[in-house]
Protein backbone atom coordinates (compact mmCIF):
# COMPACT_ATOMS: atom_id res chain seq x y z
CA UNK A 1 0.00 0.00 0.00
CA UNK A 2 2.34 2.67 -1.31
CA UNK A 3 -0.09 5.49 -0.57
CA UNK A 4 0.68 5.30 3.12
CA UNK A 5 4.47 5.09 2.91
CA UNK A 6 6.24 8.23 4.01
CA UNK A 7 9.74 8.37 5.44
CA UNK A 8 9.30 5.47 7.79
CA UNK A 9 12.39 3.31 8.01
CA UNK A 10 10.28 0.24 8.67
CA UNK A 11 8.84 -1.27 5.53
CA UNK A 12 5.21 -2.32 5.68
CA UNK A 13 3.22 -2.46 8.90
CA UNK A 14 5.15 -1.27 11.94
CA UNK A 15 4.25 -1.62 15.57
CA UNK A 16 5.38 1.91 16.50
CA UNK A 17 4.61 1.05 20.03
CA UNK A 18 4.97 1.08 23.76
CA UNK A 19 5.83 -2.18 25.51
CA UNK A 20 6.91 -2.90 29.03
CA UNK A 21 7.55 -5.67 31.51
CA UNK A 22 7.71 -5.47 35.31
CA UNK A 23 8.74 -8.04 37.91
CA UNK A 24 6.63 -8.12 41.04
CA UNK A 25 6.39 -10.31 44.10
CA UNK A 26 5.64 -13.78 42.71
CA UNK A 27 5.43 -13.05 39.02
CA UNK A 28 5.87 -10.75 36.09
CA UNK A 29 3.54 -8.40 34.21
CA UNK A 30 4.09 -7.84 30.52
CA UNK A 31 2.11 -5.13 28.74
CA UNK A 32 1.64 -3.25 25.49
CA UNK A 33 -0.61 -0.87 23.57
CA UNK A 34 -2.55 -2.14 20.56
CA UNK A 35 -1.79 0.15 17.64
CA UNK A 36 -0.12 -0.82 14.35
CA UNK A 37 0.85 1.93 11.94
CA UNK A 38 2.03 2.33 8.36
CA UNK A 39 4.17 5.40 7.84
CA UNK A 40 3.49 8.14 10.39
CA UNK A 41 -0.10 8.84 9.53
CA UNK A 42 -2.14 5.70 9.03
CA UNK A 43 -3.28 3.36 11.76
CA UNK A 44 -3.58 0.01 10.05
CA UNK A 45 -4.89 -1.76 13.12
CA UNK A 46 -6.34 -0.56 16.42
CA UNK A 47 -6.40 -4.01 17.98
CA UNK A 48 -3.18 -5.72 17.04
CA UNK A 49 -1.87 -8.38 19.43
CA UNK A 50 1.69 -7.64 20.46
CA UNK A 51 1.84 -10.09 23.38
CA UNK A 52 2.71 -13.42 21.83
CA UNK A 53 2.73 -16.59 23.89
CA UNK A 54 5.80 -18.64 23.03
CA UNK A 55 5.24 -21.23 25.76
CA UNK A 56 2.93 -21.97 28.70
CA UNK A 57 4.55 -19.47 31.06
CA UNK A 58 6.62 -17.39 28.63
CA UNK A 59 5.42 -14.38 26.64
CA UNK A 60 7.12 -12.09 24.17
CA UNK A 61 6.16 -8.55 23.32
CA UNK A 62 7.15 -7.18 19.95
CA UNK A 63 8.26 -3.81 18.61
CA UNK A 64 9.39 -2.75 15.15
CA UNK A 65 8.35 -4.30 11.86
CA UNK A 66 5.29 -6.45 12.40
CA UNK A 67 6.20 -8.92 9.66
CA UNK A 68 9.72 -9.47 11.01
CA UNK A 69 8.52 -9.77 14.61
CA UNK A 70 5.80 -12.28 13.73
CA UNK A 71 8.24 -14.37 11.70
CA UNK A 72 10.83 -14.41 14.50
CA UNK A 73 8.32 -15.31 17.21
CA UNK A 74 6.88 -18.11 15.08
CA UNK A 75 10.35 -19.56 14.61
CA UNK A 76 11.15 -19.11 18.29
CA UNK A 77 7.89 -20.81 19.31
CA UNK A 78 8.73 -23.80 17.16
CA UNK A 79 12.32 -24.07 18.38
CA UNK A 80 11.30 -23.62 22.02
CA UNK A 81 8.62 -26.27 21.76
CA UNK A 82 11.10 -28.69 20.19
CA UNK A 83 13.69 -27.90 22.89
CA UNK A 84 11.11 -28.45 25.60
CA UNK A 85 10.14 -31.85 24.16
CA UNK A 86 13.78 -32.92 23.96
CA UNK A 87 14.49 -31.82 27.56
CA UNK A 88 11.18 -33.29 28.75
CA UNK A 89 10.56 -30.25 30.92
CA UNK A 90 9.21 -26.72 30.55
CA UNK A 91 11.83 -24.39 29.05
CA UNK A 92 13.64 -21.69 31.01
CA UNK A 93 12.79 -18.06 30.23
CA UNK A 94 16.47 -17.60 29.50
CA UNK A 95 16.26 -20.30 26.82
CA UNK A 96 13.40 -18.48 25.11
CA UNK A 97 15.28 -15.20 25.23
CA UNK A 98 18.41 -16.87 23.90
CA UNK A 99 16.56 -18.29 20.92
CA UNK A 100 15.20 -14.83 20.07
CA UNK A 101 18.67 -13.35 20.47
CA UNK A 102 20.24 -15.94 18.13
CA UNK A 103 17.66 -15.19 15.47
CA UNK A 104 18.01 -11.41 15.83
CA UNK A 105 21.82 -11.43 15.94
CA UNK A 106 22.38 -13.83 13.05
CA UNK A 107 19.97 -11.94 10.79
CA UNK A 108 20.63 -8.44 12.01
CA UNK A 109 20.95 -6.98 8.47
CA UNK A 110 17.56 -8.23 7.41
CA UNK A 111 15.46 -7.86 10.55
CA UNK A 112 14.02 -4.76 12.19
CA UNK A 113 12.37 -6.00 15.35
CA UNK A 114 13.04 -5.85 19.09
CA UNK A 115 11.51 -7.99 21.84
CA UNK A 116 10.89 -8.19 25.55
CA UNK A 117 10.71 -11.79 26.76
CA UNK A 118 9.20 -12.36 30.19
CA UNK A 119 7.91 -15.32 32.09
CA UNK A 120 8.17 -17.67 34.99
CA UNK A 121 10.21 -20.86 35.35
CA UNK A 122 10.99 -23.25 38.17
CA UNK A 123 14.70 -22.45 38.35
CA UNK A 124 14.77 -18.67 38.79
CA UNK A 125 11.13 -17.67 39.15
CA UNK A 126 9.92 -14.53 37.36
CA UNK A 127 12.40 -13.05 34.87
CA UNK A 128 12.53 -10.35 32.20
CA UNK A 129 14.93 -10.29 29.25
CA UNK A 130 15.37 -7.63 26.61
CA UNK A 131 16.46 -8.58 23.08
CA UNK A 132 17.23 -5.37 21.22
CA UNK A 133 17.39 -4.66 17.46
CA UNK A 134 20.95 -5.88 16.91
CA UNK A 135 20.65 -8.94 19.11
CA UNK A 136 21.83 -7.77 22.54
CA UNK A 137 20.44 -9.82 25.44
CA UNK A 138 20.00 -8.22 28.87
CA UNK A 139 18.21 -9.25 32.03
CA UNK A 140 16.44 -6.50 33.99
CA UNK A 141 13.93 -6.17 36.84
CA UNK A 142 11.73 -3.94 34.70
CA UNK A 143 12.05 -2.67 31.17
CA UNK A 144 10.28 -0.50 28.60
CA UNK A 145 10.57 -0.47 24.84
CA UNK A 146 9.19 0.87 21.60
CA UNK A 147 8.84 4.40 20.29
CA UNK A 148 6.58 5.47 23.15
CA UNK A 149 9.02 4.37 25.82
CA UNK A 150 11.10 7.54 25.49
CA UNK A 151 8.25 9.51 27.09
CA UNK A 152 8.07 7.39 30.23
CA UNK A 153 11.68 6.73 31.22
CA UNK A 154 11.39 9.37 33.92
CA UNK A 155 8.13 7.94 35.23
CA UNK A 156 9.28 4.32 35.45
CA UNK A 157 12.68 5.22 36.92
CA UNK A 158 11.00 7.25 39.65
CA UNK A 159 8.04 4.98 40.40
CA UNK A 160 9.46 1.46 40.21
CA UNK A 161 9.95 -0.37 43.50
CA UNK A 162 11.31 -3.93 43.77
CA UNK A 163 8.93 -6.56 45.21
CA UNK A 164 5.68 -4.72 44.53
CA UNK A 165 2.38 -6.48 45.05
CA UNK A 166 0.23 -7.51 42.08
CA UNK A 167 -2.12 -4.52 42.48
CA UNK A 168 0.75 -2.03 42.71
CA UNK A 169 2.48 -3.55 39.71
CA UNK A 170 -0.74 -3.53 37.66
CA UNK A 171 -1.32 0.13 38.51
CA UNK A 172 2.31 0.97 37.69
CA UNK A 173 2.08 -0.72 34.28
CA UNK A 174 -1.29 0.78 33.38
CA UNK A 175 -0.14 4.28 34.33
CA UNK A 176 3.11 3.96 32.39
CA UNK A 177 1.36 2.73 29.23
CA UNK A 178 -1.36 5.38 29.51
CA UNK A 179 1.24 8.14 29.82
CA UNK A 180 3.18 6.88 26.82
CA UNK A 181 0.04 6.43 24.71
CA UNK A 182 -0.99 9.96 25.62
CA UNK A 183 2.18 11.48 24.21
CA UNK A 184 3.25 9.13 21.40
CA UNK A 185 1.16 9.30 18.23
CA UNK A 186 2.04 5.81 17.04
CA UNK A 187 1.00 4.18 20.33
CA UNK A 188 -2.64 3.89 21.27
CA UNK A 189 -5.76 1.77 21.32
CA UNK A 190 -6.25 -0.42 24.37
CA UNK A 191 -3.83 -1.61 27.01
CA UNK A 192 -3.08 -5.35 27.03
CA UNK A 193 -1.58 -6.78 30.19
CA UNK A 194 -0.60 -10.37 30.86
CA UNK A 195 0.16 -11.47 34.42
CA UNK A 196 2.41 -14.56 34.57
CA UNK A 197 2.87 -16.44 37.84
CA UNK A 198 3.58 -19.99 38.89
CA UNK A 199 -0.17 -20.62 39.02
CA UNK A 200 -0.85 -19.53 35.47
CA UNK A 201 -1.45 -16.75 33.00
CA UNK A 202 -4.09 -14.00 33.23
CA UNK A 203 -4.92 -11.59 30.42
CA UNK A 204 -6.22 -8.12 31.36
CA UNK A 205 -7.53 -5.65 28.78
CA UNK A 206 -8.06 -2.00 29.72
CA UNK A 207 -10.09 -0.19 27.04
CA UNK A 208 -9.08 3.33 26.04
CA UNK A 209 -11.83 5.09 27.92
CA UNK A 210 -11.04 3.27 31.19
CA UNK A 211 -7.40 4.32 31.20
CA UNK A 212 -6.18 6.67 33.95
CA UNK A 213 -6.30 10.29 32.82
CA UNK A 214 -3.45 12.72 33.34
CA UNK A 215 -4.61 16.30 32.74
CA UNK A 216 -6.39 15.15 29.62
CA UNK A 217 -9.27 17.61 29.57
CA UNK B 1 5.19 -34.92 9.25
CA UNK B 2 6.85 -33.34 6.24
CA UNK B 3 4.42 -31.46 4.07
CA UNK B 4 4.75 -32.11 0.37
CA UNK B 5 4.51 -28.86 -1.54
CA UNK B 6 3.76 -27.82 -5.08
CA UNK B 7 6.60 -26.64 -7.31
CA UNK B 8 10.00 -26.25 -5.76
CA UNK B 9 10.58 -26.67 -2.01
CA UNK B 10 11.57 -23.61 -0.04
CA UNK B 11 15.19 -22.88 -0.95
CA UNK B 12 17.22 -20.94 1.53
CA UNK B 13 17.86 -17.32 0.64
CA UNK B 14 16.39 -15.52 -2.32
CA UNK B 15 16.58 -16.24 -6.01
CA UNK B 16 17.58 -13.15 -7.92
CA UNK B 17 18.57 -14.93 -11.15
CA UNK B 18 16.42 -12.64 -13.23
CA UNK B 19 17.70 -9.38 -11.83
CA UNK B 20 21.02 -9.60 -13.76
CA UNK B 21 19.07 -10.28 -16.91
CA UNK B 22 16.75 -7.34 -16.21
CA UNK B 23 19.75 -5.13 -15.56
CA UNK B 24 21.30 -6.03 -18.92
CA UNK B 25 18.01 -5.41 -20.70
CA UNK B 26 17.49 -2.03 -19.14
CA UNK B 27 21.02 -0.66 -19.18
CA UNK B 28 22.46 -2.53 -22.16
CA UNK B 29 23.79 -0.63 -25.14
CA UNK B 30 22.91 2.99 -25.72
CA UNK B 31 20.36 2.26 -28.45
CA UNK B 32 19.26 -1.02 -26.99
CA UNK B 33 17.66 0.27 -23.79
CA UNK B 34 14.42 -1.56 -23.20
CA UNK B 35 12.05 -0.17 -20.63
CA UNK B 36 10.61 -2.83 -18.32
CA UNK B 37 6.84 -3.14 -18.81
CA UNK B 38 4.75 -1.84 -15.93
CA UNK B 39 3.03 -4.71 -14.13
CA UNK B 40 -0.74 -4.76 -14.14
CA UNK B 41 -2.01 -3.65 -10.75
CA UNK B 42 -5.37 -4.25 -9.27
CA UNK B 43 -5.78 -0.69 -7.95
CA UNK B 44 -8.64 -2.02 -5.99
CA UNK B 45 -11.18 -2.02 -3.27
CA UNK B 46 -11.65 -5.27 -1.38
CA UNK B 47 -13.47 -5.80 1.89
CA UNK B 48 -14.49 -8.57 4.23
CA UNK B 49 -16.85 -8.87 7.16
CA UNK B 50 -17.56 -11.62 9.70
CA UNK B 51 -21.29 -12.01 10.35
CA UNK B 52 -23.50 -14.31 12.38
CA UNK B 53 -23.22 -17.44 10.22
CA UNK B 54 -19.94 -16.91 8.36
CA UNK B 55 -17.93 -14.49 6.28
CA UNK B 56 -18.83 -12.10 3.45
CA UNK B 57 -16.05 -11.04 1.07
CA UNK B 58 -16.44 -8.33 -1.56
CA UNK B 59 -14.37 -6.84 -4.36
CA UNK B 60 -14.62 -4.51 -7.33
CA UNK B 61 -13.72 -5.82 -10.80
CA UNK B 62 -11.38 -3.26 -12.34
CA UNK B 63 -7.74 -4.01 -13.18
CA UNK B 64 -5.64 -1.03 -14.28
CA UNK B 65 -2.35 -0.67 -16.12
CA UNK B 66 -1.33 2.92 -15.34
CA UNK B 67 -4.27 4.99 -16.63
CA UNK B 68 -5.89 2.34 -18.81
CA UNK B 69 -8.46 -0.10 -17.52
CA UNK B 70 -6.89 -3.39 -18.55
CA UNK B 71 -9.72 -5.66 -17.41
CA UNK B 72 -13.30 -4.65 -16.68
CA UNK B 73 -14.41 -8.00 -15.27
CA UNK B 74 -11.37 -9.06 -13.31
CA UNK B 75 -12.09 -11.72 -10.66
CA UNK B 76 -10.40 -10.64 -7.47
CA UNK B 77 -11.97 -13.17 -5.13
CA UNK B 78 -9.84 -16.27 -5.53
CA UNK B 79 -10.66 -19.84 -4.60
CA UNK B 80 -8.36 -21.33 -2.00
CA UNK B 81 -10.32 -24.28 -0.64
CA UNK B 82 -14.01 -25.27 -0.67
CA UNK B 83 -14.43 -23.33 2.56
CA UNK B 84 -11.78 -20.62 2.13
CA UNK B 85 -11.68 -17.71 -0.33
CA UNK B 86 -9.18 -14.89 -0.67
CA UNK B 87 -9.47 -11.32 -2.00
CA UNK B 88 -6.27 -9.91 -3.45
CA UNK B 89 -5.04 -6.34 -3.91
CA UNK B 90 -1.70 -5.21 -5.30
CA UNK B 91 0.04 -6.60 -8.38
CA UNK B 92 -2.46 -8.75 -10.27
CA UNK B 93 0.03 -11.46 -11.26
CA UNK B 94 1.35 -11.76 -7.72
CA UNK B 95 -2.07 -12.18 -6.13
CA UNK B 96 -3.12 -14.71 -8.80
CA UNK B 97 -0.03 -16.88 -8.49
CA UNK B 98 0.24 -16.67 -4.73
CA UNK B 99 -3.37 -17.72 -4.23
CA UNK B 100 -2.99 -20.45 -6.87
CA UNK B 101 0.04 -21.92 -5.09
CA UNK B 102 -1.68 -21.68 -1.75
CA UNK B 103 -4.73 -23.47 -3.12
CA UNK B 104 -2.58 -26.27 -4.60
CA UNK B 105 -0.64 -26.71 -1.36
CA UNK B 106 -3.82 -26.92 0.68
CA UNK B 107 -5.32 -29.48 -1.70
CA UNK B 108 -2.22 -31.65 -1.37
CA UNK B 109 -2.41 -31.31 2.39
CA UNK B 110 -6.08 -32.31 2.38
CA UNK B 111 -5.37 -35.39 0.30
CA UNK B 112 -2.38 -36.39 2.41
CA UNK B 113 -3.95 -35.92 5.81
CA UNK B 114 -7.61 -36.54 5.07
CA UNK B 115 -8.55 -33.33 6.89
CA UNK B 116 -10.21 -30.16 5.70
CA UNK B 117 -7.80 -27.22 5.78
CA UNK B 118 -8.23 -24.54 8.40
CA UNK B 119 -8.13 -20.82 7.61
CA UNK B 120 -5.29 -20.32 10.06
CA UNK B 121 -3.20 -22.87 8.14
CA UNK B 122 -3.71 -20.94 4.90
CA UNK B 123 -2.63 -17.78 6.71
CA UNK B 124 0.52 -19.43 8.05
CA UNK B 125 1.57 -20.73 4.63
CA UNK B 126 0.96 -17.29 3.07
CA UNK B 127 2.83 -15.53 5.83
CA UNK B 128 5.85 -17.81 5.48
CA UNK B 129 5.99 -17.36 1.73
CA UNK B 130 5.53 -13.59 1.65
CA UNK B 131 8.05 -13.05 4.46
CA UNK B 132 10.59 -15.14 2.59
CA UNK B 133 10.27 -12.80 -0.41
CA UNK B 134 10.71 -9.67 1.72
CA UNK B 135 7.91 -7.62 0.16
CA UNK B 136 8.98 -8.32 -3.44
CA UNK B 137 5.67 -10.10 -3.96
CA UNK B 138 3.17 -7.25 -4.00
CA UNK B 139 0.17 -9.07 -2.57
CA UNK B 140 -2.20 -7.56 0.00
CA UNK B 141 -4.67 -10.31 0.82
CA UNK B 142 -7.87 -10.67 2.81
CA UNK B 143 -8.54 -14.32 3.62
CA UNK B 144 -11.90 -15.44 4.84
CA UNK B 145 -13.37 -18.83 5.56
CA UNK B 146 -15.38 -21.10 7.79
CA UNK B 147 -13.84 -24.22 9.29
CA UNK B 148 -14.43 -26.51 12.26
CA UNK B 149 -13.22 -23.79 14.64
CA UNK B 150 -15.61 -21.10 13.38
CA UNK B 151 -15.67 -18.17 10.93
CA UNK B 152 -12.43 -16.26 10.48
CA UNK B 153 -11.19 -13.21 8.60
CA UNK B 154 -7.46 -12.55 8.30
CA UNK B 155 -5.31 -10.02 6.48
CA UNK B 156 -1.80 -10.75 5.23
CA UNK B 157 0.49 -7.92 4.09
CA UNK B 158 3.19 -8.07 1.40
CA UNK B 159 5.99 -8.17 3.98
CA UNK B 160 4.45 -11.11 5.78
CA UNK B 161 2.55 -9.43 8.62
CA UNK B 162 -0.84 -10.83 9.54
CA UNK B 163 -3.79 -9.75 11.66
CA UNK B 164 -7.07 -11.39 12.63
CA UNK B 165 -9.97 -8.97 12.32
CA UNK B 166 -13.79 -8.88 12.34
CA UNK B 167 -13.95 -6.49 9.34
CA UNK B 168 -11.41 -5.03 6.98
CA UNK B 169 -10.88 -3.22 3.69
CA UNK B 170 -7.72 -3.22 1.55
CA UNK B 171 -6.48 -1.78 -1.71
CA UNK B 172 -6.27 1.77 -3.02
CA UNK B 173 -9.93 2.39 -2.22
CA UNK B 174 -9.65 1.09 1.33
CA UNK B 175 -9.90 4.43 3.10
CA UNK B 176 -13.34 5.13 1.68
CA UNK B 177 -14.50 1.55 2.30
CA UNK B 178 -13.18 1.57 5.87
CA UNK B 179 -15.27 4.63 6.57
CA UNK B 180 -18.45 2.74 5.70
CA UNK B 181 -17.35 -0.37 7.62
CA UNK B 182 -16.38 1.58 10.74
CA UNK B 183 -19.73 3.33 10.72
CA UNK B 184 -22.08 0.39 10.23
CA UNK B 185 -20.29 -2.74 11.39
CA UNK B 186 -21.98 -4.62 14.23
CA UNK B 187 -21.13 -7.96 15.73
CA UNK B 188 -23.40 -10.87 14.67
CA UNK B 189 -25.18 -9.15 11.79
CA UNK B 190 -27.53 -11.22 9.67
CA UNK B 191 -26.85 -12.12 6.06
CA UNK B 192 -28.71 -9.34 4.25
CA UNK B 193 -27.25 -6.66 6.49
CA UNK B 194 -23.73 -8.02 6.01
CA UNK B 195 -24.09 -8.22 2.22
CA UNK B 196 -25.45 -4.67 2.07
CA UNK B 197 -22.59 -3.41 4.25
CA UNK B 198 -19.84 -5.00 2.15
CA UNK B 199 -21.52 -3.95 -1.08
CA UNK B 200 -21.82 -0.35 0.13
CA UNK B 201 -18.22 -0.34 1.31
CA UNK B 202 -16.97 -1.47 -2.10
CA UNK B 203 -19.29 1.03 -3.75
CA UNK B 204 -17.74 3.83 -1.67
CA UNK B 205 -14.31 2.67 -2.83
CA UNK B 206 -15.45 2.62 -6.44
CA UNK B 207 -16.87 6.13 -6.21
CA UNK B 208 -13.88 7.67 -4.46
CA UNK B 209 -10.95 5.87 -6.05
CA UNK B 210 -9.82 6.00 -9.67
CA UNK B 211 -8.25 2.57 -9.52
CA UNK B 212 -11.50 0.82 -8.52
CA UNK B 213 -14.62 0.52 -10.58
CA UNK B 214 -17.05 -1.47 -12.68
CA UNK B 215 -18.98 -4.23 -10.94
CA UNK B 216 -19.08 -5.52 -7.39
CA UNK B 217 -18.51 -9.22 -6.68
CA UNK B 218 -19.59 -10.82 -3.42
CA UNK B 219 -18.70 -14.16 -1.89
CA UNK B 220 -20.65 -15.51 1.07
CA UNK B 221 -19.02 -18.39 2.95
CA UNK B 222 -20.93 -20.38 5.55
CA UNK B 223 -20.68 -23.81 7.12
CA UNK B 224 -23.15 -25.09 4.54
CA UNK B 225 -21.27 -23.83 1.51
CA UNK B 226 -20.24 -20.91 -0.63
CA UNK B 227 -22.36 -18.46 -2.60
CA UNK B 228 -20.18 -16.69 -5.18
CA UNK B 229 -22.28 -13.83 -6.53
CA UNK B 230 -20.60 -12.47 -9.63
CA UNK B 231 -21.70 -9.78 -10.23
CA UNK B 232 -23.69 -8.71 -7.20
CA UNK B 233 -24.14 -5.18 -8.43
CA UNK B 234 -23.44 -4.12 -12.00
CA UNK B 235 -22.01 -0.81 -13.01
CA UNK B 236 -24.78 1.53 -14.25
CA UNK B 237 -22.56 2.70 -17.11
CA UNK B 238 -23.49 0.89 -20.29
CA UNK B 239 -20.75 -0.08 -22.66
CA UNK B 240 -22.94 -0.38 -25.77
CA UNK B 241 -20.96 0.60 -28.83
CA UNK B 242 -22.45 3.50 -30.77
CA UNK B 243 -21.43 2.33 -34.26
CA UNK B 244 -19.93 -0.63 -36.09
CA UNK B 245 -16.13 -0.52 -36.02
CA UNK B 246 -15.49 -3.35 -38.46
CA UNK B 247 -13.96 -2.31 -41.80
CA UNK B 248 -15.16 -3.93 -45.01
CA UNK B 249 -12.53 -5.66 -47.16
CA UNK B 250 -11.43 -3.15 -49.79
CA UNK B 251 -11.49 -0.12 -47.44
CA UNK B 252 -7.70 0.17 -47.65
CA UNK B 253 -6.46 0.56 -51.28
CA UNK B 254 -3.69 -1.86 -52.33
CA UNK B 255 -0.91 0.06 -54.13
CA UNK B 256 1.41 -2.78 -55.20
CA UNK B 257 1.89 -6.51 -54.66
CA UNK B 258 5.09 -8.64 -54.68
CA UNK B 259 5.19 -12.44 -54.26
CA UNK B 260 8.43 -14.07 -53.06
CA UNK B 261 8.69 -17.85 -53.25
CA UNK B 262 10.45 -19.34 -50.21
CA UNK B 263 13.14 -21.90 -51.12
CA UNK B 264 12.15 -25.03 -49.20
CA UNK B 265 14.25 -28.18 -49.41
CA UNK B 266 12.68 -31.50 -48.45
CA UNK B 267 15.28 -33.03 -46.13
CA UNK B 268 13.56 -36.03 -44.62
CA UNK B 269 10.17 -37.70 -44.84
CA UNK B 270 8.77 -40.32 -42.47
CA UNK B 271 5.38 -41.97 -42.59
CA UNK B 272 4.03 -43.40 -39.36
CA UNK B 273 0.96 -45.57 -39.56
CA UNK B 274 -1.53 -44.84 -36.77
CA UNK B 275 -3.21 -47.74 -35.03
CA UNK B 276 -6.91 -47.01 -35.35
CA UNK B 277 -8.83 -49.58 -33.35
CA UNK B 278 -12.06 -50.76 -34.86
CA UNK B 279 -14.95 -48.97 -33.26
Amino acid sequence: METHHSHSQVKGVSTGTTILAVKFNGGVIIGSDSRASMGESYVSSKTINKLIQVHDRIFCCIAGSLADAQAVTKMAKFQLSFHSIQMESPPLVKAAASIMKELCYSNKEDLQAGFITAGWDRKKGPQIYVVSLGGMLLSQPFTIGGSGSTYIYGYVDAKFKPNMSLEEATQFSTNALALAMGRDNVSGGVVHLVVITEAGVKHIVVPGDKLPKFHDE
Amino acid sequence: MALSCVLEPALSGFNFENSTRNNVLENGSEEGKIKAPKPMKTGTTIAGVVYKDGVVLGADTRATSDEVVADKMCAKIHYIAPNIYCCGAGTAADTEKTTDMLSSNLTIFSLNSGRNPRVVMAVNILQDMLFRYRGMIGANLILGGVDCTGSHLYTVGPYGSMDKVPYLAMGSGNLAAMGILEDRFKVNMDLEEAKALVSDAIHAGIMSDLGSGNNIDLCVITKEGVDYIRPHRESPYNYKRQAKYKYKPGTTPVLSKTVTQLELELVHETVQKMETGSS
